[in-house]
């Protein structure tokens, strides 16, 4: 069948398989020749389409175990993020670490090494990863840890599923007094602002700013500096009971694709300028928010992808060293302002130490993620996006790529050629393909 | 704290099974999973308690083996608060039409095992004077049909058992309800095309087990009030006129 990645661009025909439990998906894969693993398919582009065949993580779905001293959690891999939060937010415990939507797999985000708002403090999704099974494409089983085949264990953290499956990981939660987040919001009127107060406000555990990508000139990366750490019992007891935010809410949904008019210029331009308004008038203010509010705004509109309409959107994020952000990002914030291209989201993020994958995104410096809808040059604008971003010596973040070529890709990823031996030695190279591994040649 | 309630589920490897032990277990109640299959069985069980933070067990039953019954109510230490029972064998419908031994196997698996055990476990509640009982009949008891009938006449019985418990205790506080789903979507029904609004989630199915039988009392109930519609509809259409019929 025909299947997408979260961005709905672009369009690959696959066969699918579900198998019922790790076993099953191990014995699978010797079968199967050109197919990548697939969990809640929320990677935006073609990381999650196998070339022939894509295995679904949905029937891996089962929790093995908890032990509350070491606070160490064991799941399959295709367990969610919001199942893992639905059952110990209430407990006092927490994920150590959350990508922007909690509807992910935990195969996927070993896989995609994801970060989130805490990565400065905290690392990514991997460097909280005690150990994991890994299905081999020979349909072996393997324990990969730091400490056993811990050369496997680099190539799968962030290694976009192309060493084999998952099939169940361990990793550590941090202990929470409360369900909800303390949360302060900084205005910033540029991007030298912006960067200064990120770096400036390190020992808040959260951090991320929403830039208003369509401000220009003097005004170029004007943005809100979000804050938050979990909010103690103390905080939450000085709040009158009455105005204390809901932990979780019924999320609304997008029903059917939005014609592709909805979103231009104007209404972006007018939702951003509004935004930032209500943004500003709270600043300085702090205040407790939920837990789905601050990390997964988005999720509170299901299927918020086809906003943009059956031709799908790109997204693309870049990470740029911290002595090179301030200059690549002021001319990538400018180009984007100059084409006026909708962007429903553009997120600004420090990022602190390198990730332990061979193909980890994470690394020192700055992050830039933006949203465009699918119109005309896009791509050819992407590249010269794209060019700024290797001359500062950057890099594309792999999960939300649908089209950075090879020279791309390669100039960012200094430990590819390892990665490849890897997959040689396991005998995943024609084994394991994805359209994200075709495409760029890995 | 009180002492949690205690729930068994015969053929807790289902998905129905699943759903119900995991959704009572998020009430506080513990949960034995009963099945044939251990290995599966476990992984629910752990799946379940790592969720929930709930003791859940595991013990061994085969529905076929009749004389092991007394053995397995034994070997739960302690006779539960509620059951539900789940076994099912949806059979081939064409094979069970011409193989005797292939009809035999899908009328002692959907009746003959589930009334057996679940009359022996009535007669612990009746000593105690409590206890509630939920059955899994299906709406295709409700009247023999040529596309499935060796299956139909199976749970026609386990539906007529279940009511006829549910008569004898009608004066006690023990409850017995039946559940009739109609579709579901799980292992038995994978690969079928279900009309989606006919078709219920295996959590919508016990959610209504979970209300019926500890929220608010119910004897019978369809997942998706539809089904009640249309069984009453199949059920008053005329014998000369429906047998007739390509249902």
């Amino acid at each position: 069948m025909e299947l997408t990645g979260w961005g709905r661009f672009p369009r690959f025909e696959t066969r699918l398989y579900e198998p019922s439990s790790p076993e099953a998906a191990a014995r699978l894969q010797p079968l199967l020749s050109g197919f990548a693993p697939r969990g809640n398919g929320r990677a935006y582009g073609d990381a999650a389409i196998g070339v022939t065949a894509s295995i679904l993580s949905r029937g891996l779905g089962r929790f093995r175990h908890f032990d509350p001293a070491e606070r160490r959690l064991t799941v399959e891999s295709g367990v969610l993020l919001s199942e893992i939060i639905d059952a110990f937010l209430p407990r006092g415990f927490f994920p150590p670490v959350v990508p922007g939507t909690q509807f992910v797999s935990v195969g996927g985000m070993i896989a995609s090494d994801i970060h989130g708002k805490n990565h400065h403090g905290a690392g990514g999704f991997g460097d909280h990863v005690d150990a994991f099974e890994l299905a081999l494409p020979g349909g072996e089983i393997r324990i990969c840890s730091p400490g056993q085949n811990a050369d496997l264990f680099k190539a799968t953290i962030g290694g976009m599923g192309l060493t084999g499956t998952i099939l169940s990981a361990s990793f550590k939660l941090i202990p929470v007094e409360s369900a909800l987040i303390a949360q302060e919001t900084i205005v910033a009127q540029n991007l030298d602002e912006a960067i200064a107060a990120l770096s400036a406000h390190e020992d808040w555990p959260y951090s991320a700013a929403w830039i208003d990508c369509l401000a220009s000139g003097a005004a170029l990366g004007r943005s809100l500096i979000y804050l938050g750490r979990h909010a103690k019992a103390a905080d939450i007891a000085a709040i009158d009971p009455h105005r204390r935010p809901a932990g979780k809410k019924r999320p609304l949904g997008v029903p059917i694709d939005l014609p592709g008019f909805t979103l231009n210029r104007l209404s972006v331009a007018a939702f951003n300028e509004l935004y930032f308004r209500k943004g500003a008038s709270a600043a300085g203010k702090p205040f407790l928010n939920g837990i789905g509010s601050f990390f997964f705004p988005l999720d509170g509109v299901l299927n918020w992808n086809r906003i943009y309409g059956r031709r799908g959107f790109l997204q693309h994020q870049c990470v740029i060293g911290t002595d090179a952000a301030a200059g690549a990002i002021a001319e990538i914030l400018g180009r984007f302002a100059k084409r006026g291209n909708a962007s429903f989201l553009a997120v600004l993020k420090k990022l602190g130490p390198a990730g332990r994958g061979y193909l980890s995104f994470p690394k020192p410096g700055f992050t830039l993620a933006l949203d465009l809808a699918m119109d005309r040059g896009v791509f050819e604008f992407l590249d010269e996006i794209d060019d700024i971003v290797v001359a500062a010596g950057g890099r594309i973040y792999l999960a939300k790529d649908a089209r950075q070529s090879r020279a791309t890709f390669e100039a960012g990823y200094p430990e590819l050629d390892r990665f490849r031996e890897i997959r040689r030695e396991i005998g995943a190279e024609r084994a394991v393909a994805s359209r994200l591994s075709d495409r760029l040649g890995i | 704290m009180d002492e949690p309630k205690f729930l068994l589920v015969l053929g807790g490897g289902s998905d129905i099974g699943r759903a119900c032990a995991l959704r009572f277990a998020q009430a506080g109640w513990r949960v034995t999973l009963a099945g044939r299959d251990l290995a599966p069985l476990k992984r629910e069980a752990e799946d379940i308690a790592t969720r929930t933070g709930v003791a859940i067990t595991t013990s061994f039953i085969d529905i076929l083996d009749t004389p092991s019954f007394a053995a397995f109510e034994t070997g739960l230490g302690g006779l539960p608060d509620a059951i539900v029972c789940v076994v099912g064998l949806l059979g081939d419908a064409r094979r069970a039409e011409t193989d005797p031994a292939h009809a035999s196997l899908v009328m002692r698996s959907n009746f003959e095992g589930p009334a057996l055990l679940l009359g022996q476990f009535a007669e612990g509640f009746a000593e105690r004077g409590e206890g509630v009982i939920v059955g899994v009949s299906s709406v295709a008891g409700d009247r023999g049909r040529a596309s499935n009938y060796v299956y139909g006449a199976a749970k026609a019985g386990l539906t007529a058992f279940l009511s006829g418990l549910r008569n004898r205790f009608g004066k006690t506080k023990i409850r017995v309800v039946t559940v009739k789903p109609g579709f579901v979507r799980t292992k038995m029904t994978a690969g079928m095309k279900l009309p989606p609004p006919l078709t219920a989630e295996p959590q919508e199915v016990a959610e209504a087990i979970y209300r019926a039988s500890a929220v608010k009392p119910r004897d019978v109930i369809y997942v998706k009030p539809v089904w009640r519609l249309i069984m009453t509809i199949i059920g008053s259409i005329p014998e000369p006129i429906f047998k007739r019929l390509k249902l």
